[in-house]
């Protein structure tokens, strides 16, 4: 962390470059009259809306294939496996989840490389402006800040777009995918892979991939569903990441660093919208809950097998 | 000279150069004709009877006790005396070819009165029938007339010249008990001959427990391929054709001839079974003590038998025990070959179930580990070989545990046990065997004091699975496991393993990599994973797989720091990652709760407030949400 971290982070007033992820948004519908329904802030863009279901869908079916082979020795897994029409057609199912994986990952890389053209910003400006990805030293202040807060030390610290465990949560994914994607592909790929590498690389990459893939489940569907849906004040359900949208009354709570900056710039109107139709919020709902609750088997079902059936 | 005797003109010449050809030729005239002695010329007539008995007493008293002589002194007229035999003053040394009762000649001395049409053959109780023709056909007297062999036996070889006697009486040379002693002066060595049929030992101790020779050697028409029946049926038939005859305790002695006709026994008489009978009682079989025993016939068997477990209980008068007849049958018995019989093939597995299966009396007593035996042999491959496509060459129960010398496994001469079961299962599967006997669990390749597998060890006895079952192919891990422990533990760590345990066969199993029946220590050339090998084992499946590739570790497993660092470490790592960050979230999540309980409750009573103080639409955020706790 250097100086000019704090300083950009300091730099709340100045005109927004609001070029992270899910903020190059057009100026929609900005002169919508004002006795619509409380508008609401456009958190995340249709694009990374989508993305994040690519994930969910592609993590779930990765999780579930790829937990049906690590727990073989589980009841569970030999039903699951059958489920799935057998473990050649779940070993496919897995490959093609984790091509759509893949594909996420190219995509929103190809969206950010857009999202700079089209903003006409410079690299540095977007990794190391207020609303960057990268941990900063702020974070690292609004970590402590938590801690404190935690044990009744001090306030709540005042977040930005993105708070620091946010942050975790984004680079996670990122090792994740690095991690368990290339020890996936040799083990996709054996022959090719040992044409280069000892065959004990092999067992070294399962071992790998199999112990990265049980923290990335075990993570997300325990830390991050309660960091971003079950936490009591968001309790039962975060829908931001689905809708996009979340109320201004909730982004000057949660995140009152980005609603000043946003206040103070003028610019939060650009970013409001109407809600989305009822009917969207239901469906997504229903998706959502039934992710959640795949998740939440998939945690007790690795419990019960890391705990009670662990040979 | 001639004399008038009984109506008839006789010619008393006597022929001086015939006597003084004769043995008796030395001797006076007085010496036979005794009653002339010093009488004057011309003599009374007529003579006395010569007594031979004067000089041949022996021979006298013999012939005197004998049929002959009795049938003599009852007066009988047709009752042969010496000189009907022998001739008078012609008698020449027996050793004479033209002796009257010369070897060659007895035949036709005794033909006189015993051959069809003479008195005594029409008049006289006599037993047999056209005797001198059937003799004439026999060996005995083929070899005798046709061939010339004068050692051949004749009439007087069984009946002896002077004691003839009925084979009812004990004394006779033809008496059953004395029957085999007559045969053996000149078959001396026949019990050697007859090992396979009759038990040495009982020609000498049971005479009259054995058939005796006649029984299967019919007297007179004795041919040694030729075996017809010998103590009439028709005198057991007498009684037992009756459906109403009942043994003492109620058992029916009805027999039905047609079934013994129809049976394998169909050449054999009752008697031969039923021996110890005696035919000069009104009820032959009054005699009868034993229960029929078919190694007086069978011996070789009877000799398996009584070592076989079966046998033992019988021998201790186990009631469990089977008898010949509780697998065979009685009257019925047919051969294995013939698809009625008990012991064709596909009824053995029914005639072994009567006393074996679960719940009947062998299953009771047993208190080894296989049960359900029958069931399971009939899911079996074998049982549905036999069974189900009526294949009579798959093993039924006595292939693997023989029919007559069934024994525990535990006794080292059974088949079944463990140094025998190779060669037993080898007996169809010989090939299998021969490619075991070069592996490294075969005794002869493997020294140790550690348990080497069998056939059953992995096929188990009774349930022997197709292999190419599933069931078969995912058991065959633990089926391993059960002696390669460590190995088959971290084979499951691995992905075939993974897959074997999640209930697919698609992958790598044990005998995919190591062989079946081959497997061969991997620094054996000729193992499938000996260097030169393994590559191409590993194709089979990964069909472009490399030399490195091949250094994947099946085995793997990441408990072995010493073996696998690199996965111990690796594991290790992993776990400490693991652990590292869910503490560390965790307690985030932890520490978080409390605080983001409060803020909901905040949260709660501003809307709450808000909705008292009666909406003001123009902040739709409501009043100043909480900023965090305190």
């Amino acid at each position: 962390m250097s100086a000019t971290d704090t300083e950009l982070l300091q730099a709340v007033d100045s005109p927004a470059q609001t070029l992270a992820p899910g903020r190059a948004i057009a100026p929609a519908r900005t002169d919508v009259r004002v006795a619509a329904p409380a508008r609401e802030f456009v958190r995340f863009t249709r694009l990374y809306r989508t993305l994040h279901a690519c994930m969910i869908i592609s993590f779930i079916t990765l999780a579930l294939t790829g937990m049906s082979l690590k727990f073989s020795y589980t009841g569970w897994a030999a039903k699951l496996s059958h489920l799935l029409g057998g473990f050649e057609t779940a070993g496919y199912v897995h490959r093609f989840a984790a091509l759509i994986m893949f594909g996420t990952v190219v995509a929103h890389i190809t969206g950010l490389i857009k999202q700079k053209r089209h903003g006409g910003s410079t690299w540095k400006a977007i990794l190391l402006g207020p609303n960057t990805m990268l941990p900063t030293k702020r974070d690292w202040h609004d970590f402590v800040g938590t801690v404190k807060w935690f044990l009744g030390r001090g306030p709540r610290p005042e977040y930005g777009r993105w708070t620091y465990w946010e942050k975790f949560d984004y680079f996670a994914v990122f090792w994740g995918i690095i991690v368990i994607g290339s020890t996936g592909l040799t083990l996709w790929f054996p022959v090719f892979f040992t044409r280069f590498l000892p065959g004990p690389f092999i067992n070294v990459a399962t071992i790998i991939h199999s112990d990265e893939a049980l923290l990335a489940t075990g993570f997300i569907f325990t830390v991050h569903f309660f960091n971003t849906h079950l936490r009591p004040e968001k309790f039962p359900m975060d829908t931001v990441i689905f809708t996009g949208h979340m109320p201004v009354a909730e982004l000057k709570r949660d995140k009152p660093r980005e609603y000043a900056s946003l206040v103070a710039s003028g610019e939060l109107e650009q970013h409001l919208e109407e809600p989305q139709p009822e009917i969207v919020v239901k469906a997504i709902r229903m998706f959502a809950w039934t992710a959640l609750a795949i998740g939440f088997s998939v945690v007790v079902w690795i419990v019960y097998a890391m705990v009670f059936a662990y040979r | 000279m001639t004399t008038k005797r009984a109506g008839r003109t006789v010619s008393l010449y006597i022929d001086q150069k015939r006597f003084g050809g004769s043995v008796h030729s030395s001797l006076q005239c007085t010496s036979c004709h005794a009653d002339l002695d010093g009488k004057d010329l011309p003599h009374e007539v007529p003579l006395a009877k010569v007594n031979c008995g004067s000089c041949h007493s022996d021979e006298a008293q013999q012939h005197a006790k004998s049929l002959h002589g009795r049938a003599i002194a009852r007066g009988d007229a047709l009752a042969p005396r010496c000189v009907n035999c022998h001739g008078n003053h012609d008698i020449l040394p027996v050793k004479d070819p033209r002796s009257t009762v010369a070897p060659l000649k007895v035949p036709f001395v005794c033909g006189q009165c015993h051959r069809e049409g003479t008195p005594v053959q029409a008049n006289r109780d006599i037993g047999q029938h056209n005797i001198l023709e059937n003799y004439s056909e026999s060996i005995h007297g083929e070899g005798l007339l046709k061939k010339g062999l004068v050692v051949a036996a004749n009439c007087a070889s069984c009946h002896t010249a002077h004691s003839i006697l009925p084979h009812t009486d004990s004394k006779s040379s033809i008496a059953r008990q004395n029957i085999a002693t007559t045969c053996t002066k000149c078959h001396a060595n026949i019990e050697q001959v007859h090992r396979k049929t009759i038990r040495g030992e009982l020609w000498e101790k049971q005479a009259h427990a054995l058939p005796a020779c006649v029984d299967c050697h019919q007297p007179h028409k004795v041919r040694n391929v030729f075996y017809a029946q010998g103590m009439a049926d028709a005198d057991c038939m007498r009684c037992h054709a009756n459906g109403q005859l009942k043994a003492a305790d109620g058992r029916p002695m009805q027999v039905n001839l047609t079934e013994v006709a129809g049976s394998r026994h169909v050449k054999v008489a009752c008697s031969q079974c039923h021996s110890e009978v005696n035919a000069s009682r009104v009820r032959p079989c009054e005699t009868i003590t034993k229960k029929v025993d078919c190694t007086a016939c069978h011996e070789e068997i009877g000799q398996q038998y009584q070592r076989s477990t079966h046998g033992l209980l019988h021998a201790k008068g186990d009631s469990n025990a089977p008898f010949c007849k509780d697998c065979h049958g009685t009257h019925h018995v047919l051969g294995k070959h013939d698809p009625d019989s008990r012991t064709f093939p596909t009824n053995v597995p029914d005639v072994c179930a009567r006393c074996h299966r679960e719940g009947q009396k062998a299953a009771l007593r047993y208190t080894g580990s296989e049960h359900e035996i029958i069931g399971r042999y009939n899911e079996s491959i074998h049982g549905k070989g036999l069974l189900k496509s009526g294949l009579t060459v798959t093993a039924t129960c006595t292939s693997c545990h023989t029919a007559h010398r069934e024994q525990p496994a535990s006794n080292p001469e059974s088949t079944v046990n463990k140094t025998n079961v190779p060669d037993t299962c080898g007996s169809c599967h010989h090939g299998i065997q021969e490619q075991f006997m070069q592996s490294v669990h075969s005794p002869t390749q493997t020294r140790t004091d550690k348990p080497l597998p069998t056939c059953n060890d992995c096929h188990t006895a009774h349930s022997i699975n197709r292999t190419d079952r599933d069931q078969f192919k995912l058991g065959i891990m633990s089926t391993c496991g059960r002696c390669h422990e460590k190995i088959a533990e971290s084979y499951f760590e691995t992905y075939h393993g993974k897959v074997s345990r999640l209930g697919y066969t698609k992958t790598a199993k044990c005998y995919d990599c190591h062989g079946a029946h081959d497997v061969r220590r991997i620094s054996d050339p000729q193992s499938r994973l000996s260097r030169t090998n393994v590559v191409s084992t590993c194709r089979k499946c990964h069909a472009d797989a490399t030399r490195r590739f091949a250094g994947y570790l099946t085995h793997a497993t990441h408990h072995d720091p010493q073996k696998y660092p690199w996965l111990y470490w690796t594991f290790w790592g992993m776990t400490g990652l693991l652990v590292g960050t869910f503490t560390f979230s965790g307690l985030h999540t932890l520490l978080w709760l409390p605080r983001a309980f409060q803020m909901r409750r905040e949260l709660r009573e501003a809307e709450a407030k808000e909705a008292a103080e009666d909406e003001g639409p123009a902040s739709p955020s409501g009043a100043s949400p909480p900023e965090g706790g305190r």
